[in-house]
């Protein structure tokens, strides 16, 4: 197999009939570059859309109070739902959920340092914020319990906020004023998922406190430990029917308790994005069967073109074996290096998509206040699907020369040799 | 004995019909002959050219070439037989078209696994002693009728065979040219070389030493060196009769 003189003789042949191999290997070049933007694409919308997906947990929940729409038990519609302290407490306690942050919204919100002031979002909150969000600590800390329990008036600031007052100065307990009252910077953070980082956070107790909200809370932020859709719904059903008694309002009404249910939509997305995965597939390795068919086909009517020449090298000595292997060699090389120049133009192609795609989205992130376009990342294929494709062509390349082989093999050298 | 054949039958069939071609050849060839099959078309002797040559096989009798018996072989077995014993020359060459002259040469050699640059030198040998040295980097279609036979002459020599097969070397040549191949063909079996070559040319037949003529799937007579003349002389009578 591996000696030299085979390969002469094949590559004899090969060069001595160009147009032929180039056709014979265009169609498994083009069913592997095919496969190549089809995997690529695939990935690049499945890597888009989960990555607007991490910006918070994939398992969170978001829970907002509202009006009733449904009359309940003797009472009217339109009355107010208001969430206390004391849910809270309920939420946390309740089983299945594993953090918990509640949120009281406060309005205004010009912060100022010194000469610098803007417009930005206070969020209060509690600790566990940090996870339901992703949230990234760029330097200090984020919100912890003492805050909460002392109310102190500490802020963890979004880096475009310190970037825009603070001007690369030390902020780390330093004060800032958020509507006029004076608040000790802790932390620096980033949001992960975006390029926008324009919210601070406050205890959620301090917010109560100094923005007079006493006890009250206006929505809630979890996560669930759920790992299915149903036992996601399962626990959705099960605050709402909570929070509904303690309330008095009609579970289902969806305007008395609005709510948001993460994993539900991840597993969704997730669902249809493996679809897409199977769809591509099987398109791809279609198109490949229509190559590798190609091939086979063009080695057929090759062999019968070398009916002759097979029968001269039979008479002169060339034994069954080295016929077959001399048309089996020629369709794996034609194949595998066919192939290989597809999957290097495809996976090549996509990277450039790929460059285009990460700067389109860095000048939209630009121009949009940060957040990028991002239903489109990354569309390349990794390398163990480059590797498996490279070995799919081999073993396509011998599928494609063995009946033409075997045809081969069976010719007789009178028949061959017979004058017409 | 180099060559010996008992009772030979052979038939083709297709679909339901049997063509019985060969019905019972006995020969006998012993080294270093030079011998002509001759016959009318469909008298058999291509076919029986091709079971000496290991190329068809054979329904019922015996043959053993250089004392081996040659039945129900394996291709593979065969291949290698008529790679090491025998020598081919056809009627219209038989070069293969994308291979020089001198590659052409060396491909039995090929199948000897004979490393390239030593079967290229010896290709270049026989090249040169049938006069086409300076022929062998040309290309098949670049050469004339005679040239390339002669190009599969050394072809058919190179590999050192014991007997030649010619199967109407001369048929696709004008007269000259086919005597300047049967000069070779001479000096080939000068040197030993047991040639057997079919033809329906008088004229080469005559120049071998035993005429096997051939009708109807027998042996119809066997014409030996000292009666050639005798019987080109009725051969010649009967073509004016027909």
């Amino acid at each position: 197999m591996f000696d030299i003189d085979i390969w002469q003789e094949i590559f004899a042949t090969i060069k001595k009939n160009k147009m032929r191999t180039f056709l014979t290997g265009f169609s498994v070049a083009w069913g592997i570059f095919m496969l190549m933007i089809l995997l690529g694409s695939g990935n690049g919308l499945s890597n888009g859309v989960s990555e607007n997906f991490m910006s918070d947990a994939i398992n969170g929940m978001w829970l907002w109070s509202g009006e009733t729409s449904k009359p309940y038990k003797g009472m009217k519609e339109e009355r107010q739902i208001k969430f206390t302290n004391d849910d809270y407490k309920t939420l946390k306690s309740l089983p299945g959920i594993e953090k918990t942050s509640g949120r009281y919204y406060i309005g205004g919100n010009i912060f100022s340092y010194k000469n610098e002031y803007g417009n930005y979002t206070a969020i209060t909150c509690h600790p566990d914020l940090q996870d339901v969000e992703s949230i990234k600590i760029v330097k200090g800390r984020f919100i912890n319990e003492i805050d909460i329990k002392k109310t102190r008036k500490s802020v963890v600031l979004g880096k475009d906020i310190y970037d825009a007052l603070f001007k690369k100065e030390e902020a780390i307990g330093k004060y800032v004023k958020i509507n006029n009252i004076p608040f000790k910077v802790v932390g620096i953070c980033k949001e992960s998922g975006g390029t926008k980082h324009r919210n601070a956070y406050l205890p959620v107790s301090t917010g109560q406190k100094v923005f007079n909200g006493s006890n009250r809370i206006h929505s809630f932020a979890l996560t669930i430990n759920a790992t299915s859709l149903k036992e996601s719904q399962a626990i959705e059903t099960q605050v709402r029917e909570t929070l509904a008694r303690k309330h008095r309002f009609d579970a289902t009404d969806k305007s008395a308790l609005g709510s948001y249910n993460k994993l539900e939509d991840v597993l969704q997305t997730m669902k249809i994005f493996q679809a897409i995965n199977i769809f591509i597939w099987i398109i791809g390795i279609g198109t490949l069967i229509a190559g590798v068919v190609g091939v086979s086909n063009i080695m057929l009517i090759i062999v019968k073109e070398r009916t002759k020449e097979i029968g001269i090298r039979k008479a002169i000595g060339a034994s069954p074996g080295s016929v077959i292997g001399l048309i089996m060699l020629e369709s794996v090389l034609i194949t595998t290096v066919a192939g290989y120049i597809g999957l290097v133009l495809g996976a090549g192609l996509m990277e450039g998509v790929n460059f285009i795609v990460e700067q389109q989205y860095a000048a939209s992130a630009a121009t949009n206040g940060g957040q990028g376009d991002t239903f489109f990342r990354n569309p390349t294929v990794d390398l163990n699907i480059a590797m498996l494709a490279t070995l799919m062509l081999v073993i396509a390349g011998t599928f494609a020369g063995y009946i033409p082989a075997k045809r081969a093999a069976k010719i007789k050298p009178i028949e061959a040799l017979r004058d017409e | 004995m180099m060559i010996s054949l008992k009772n030979i039958h052979k038939s083709y069939v297709t679909g339901n019909n049997s063509l019985h071609v060969l019905k019972g050849i006995d020969l006998e060839i012993e080294q270093g002959e030079f011998v002509s099959i001759m016959g009318s078309s469909g008298s058999g002797k291509s076919t029986l050219l091709n079971i000496l040559g290991i190329l068809d096989n054979y329904d019922e009798g015996s043959y053993h070439l250089n004392g081996t018996l040659v039945k129900n072989m394996s291709e593979k077995r065969a291949a290698k037989l008529r790679n090491e014993l025998v020598g081919f020359v056809f009627q219209s060459f038989n070069l293969i078209s994308f291979k020089n002259a001198m590659e052409n040469v060396a491909l039995p050699l090929y199948y000897q696994g004979v490393s390239r640059k030593k079967r290229n030198k010896i290709a270049l040998e026989y090249l040169d002693k049938m006069g086409l040295l300076e022929w062998a980097e040309h290309m098949p279609n670049e050469m004339s009728g005679g040239q390339k036979q002669r190009v599969a002459i050394a072809r058919s020599l190179i590999s050192k065979p014991k007997i030649i097969f010619a199967d109407e070397p001369t048929g696709a040549l004008d007269t000259a040219t086919s005597y300047e191949v049967m000069e070779i063909m001479k000096q080939i079996n000068a040197d030993g070389i047991t040639v057997i070559l079919v033809t329906h040319e008088h004229d080469i037949a005559a120049m071998t030493h035993k005429i096997i003529r051939l009708n109807d799937g027998v042996i119809a007579e066997i014409i030996k060196n000292g009666d050639l003349k005798e019987w080109k002389q009725q051969y010649a009578n009967e073509v004016e009769i027909g």
